[in-house]
């Protein structure tokens, strides 16, 4: 025994409370005298009963509730960056501590793209989310990227310098998709972000702590590369130097 | 049969158009709006944070995978704070939801197509509450039905997640997916006619 084939949507749209009052009335009304609809009109609300039942739908888990809450909770980026500075220029005296006020001063804008970079990288250290491709072998990460990025980012082998390679994956950054590199510095991550670059982006600037975690940015052969660590500012500017001088030739 | 709601729809409709992109601006001028102020960070607090269950139920469903489900809610809520600015009243969950889908949109565009999610055992998450006997008894029964709207394609398993989950109006579904009311109705009617076939009768009502 099944529906009439005329009252079917109207079955759902009784279930879903979409109907006007008219047409609620009629169906109802059909439904006392047609054993068929009356019977699939049971079969709808069983079948909603058990898609309501407790366990049917996901909850976040923690982890990523807290991210979201922590990220929503952020405050206004400014007083974080001279919180960040403030104990290294201390330590340097006044010279240092005029050099930061400068480098402040001629930073570029780029906060949210820096969060972003950093939210990746905080993702990307969550498990199995580093690397798409896991191998220490430049010549394996660098063909892999071939049709999936339209750009050649170049990976060298660091490891004498203390950065040994962990693979690469694919990312995704204001709205693009990006080449992301990984290297280890001892139990920390570095992520380098490549993409191609645009014409009237800020310009390079040197390794600086933002929100507790280093970020540098260069610009090469008309790629950018913004590497992202928690190591400290200088470690992550020393993998910037031997990145650049095997990149240069 | 006289005028109502109901009616504007019929079997024409069942091929759907591409999805619309989501409401509010594209990611990059996102990325580009002026900072929230206080107000509107206690705002977005407030509107779009509790709805962070719904966007991960969504998430995870549309992917079927966990993890990409995560990534996908924290990229959705990235941008959703980064382009509140731009949310002019509506359903805060509906605008989220359409977030979420485009945020899936476009992570499937970036791995070609063809390379989709593999439907995943669905053993995990005990309902909360139960005893240890009673949650191995639901467990069967959430398994099953997890598994079940997990098998169904993609545009019947977006409408009727949304509907039977998280009780959005044809309206609003419409409004998400980017489709007519009738194309949300009829692939509502065969995602239930799907699942109704797929589970069969309750157990315990045999």
């Amino acid at each position: 025994m099944s529906a009439c084939p005329d009252k079917e949507m109207l079955l759902h749209g009784l279930l879903d409370g979409e109907l006007d009052a008219a047409n609620t009335a009629a169906i109802e009304a059909h439904l006392k005298t047609c054993p068929g609809c009356a019977e699939a009109f049971r079969g709808l609300q069983s079948l909603s009963a058990r898609l309501a039942a407790p366990g049917v739908a996901y909850r976040a888990p923690d982890a990523l509730r807290t991210r979201i809450e922590a990220m929503a909770a952020t405050p206004e980026p400014k007083p974080r960056r001279l919180r960040a500075a403030a104990p290294w220029a201390l330590s340097g005296g006044f010279g240092a501590l005029a050099a930061t006020f400068a480098l402040m001063l001629s930073l570029p804008s780029t906060t949210a793209l820096e969060d972003q970079l950093i939210a990746s990288h905080v993702r990307s250290t969550m498990e199995q989310h580093l690397v798409d491709v896991q191998t220490s072998d430049r010549h394996t990460v660098k063909p892999w990227f071939n049709g999936r990025v339209d750009f050649a980012p170049p990976v060298v082998d660091l490891a004498d310098q203390g950065f040994p390679l962990v693979g690469g994956r694919l990312d995704y950054i204001d709205g693009k998709v990006v080449a992301a590199v990984v290297y280890r510095r001892n139990k920390h991550v570095v992520n380098l972000f490549i993409w191609k670059a645009q014409p009237g982006i800020a310009s390079p600037a040197p390794a600086r702590a933002h929100a507790g975690y280093a970020v540098v940015h260069w610009r090469e052969n008309g790629l950018e590369f913004w590497a992202v660590s928690d190591v400290e500012a200088r470690d992550l500017e020393a993998f910037h130097q031997a990145f650049a001088k095997l990149t240069q030739t | 049969m006289s005028s109502g709601r109901i009616l504007p729809f019929g079997p024409s409709l069942a091929q759907a158009p591409e999805p619309l992109p989501p409401p509010g601006k594209a990611q990059r001028g996102e990325a580009e709006a002026a900072p929230l102020g206080p107000d509107d960070q206690q705002r977005f607090r407030s509107l779009v944070l509790p709805h962070m269950d719904a966007a991960y139920n969504f998430a995870r469903y549309l992917s079927r995978d966990a993890s990409l489900a995560e990534d996908l809610v924290q990229d959705a809520f990235l941008r959703a704070f980064k382009g509140f600015a731009g949310f002019r009243g509506g359903d805060p969950k509906a605008w989220l939801f359409a977030i979420v889908r485009s945020s899936h949109l476009t992570w499937a565009r970036s791995r070609g197509a063809g390379l989709t999610a593999v439907p995943e055992d669905f053993e995990d998450v005990p309902a909360e509450g139960d005893t240890p006997e009673q949650a191995l008894v639901r467990q069967g029964e959430v398994d099953t039905v997890r598994g079940a709207i997990s098998a169904l394609p993609e545009p019947f398993r977006e409408t009727l997640v949304l509907r039977e989950l998280e009780e959005l109006s044809y309206r609003e579904i419409a409004e998400v997916t980017g489709a007519p009311i009738g194309t949300v109705m009829s692939r509502l009617a065969r995602a239930r006619s799907m699942l109704l076939a797929a589970l069969g009768p309750e157990e315990t009502s045999s």
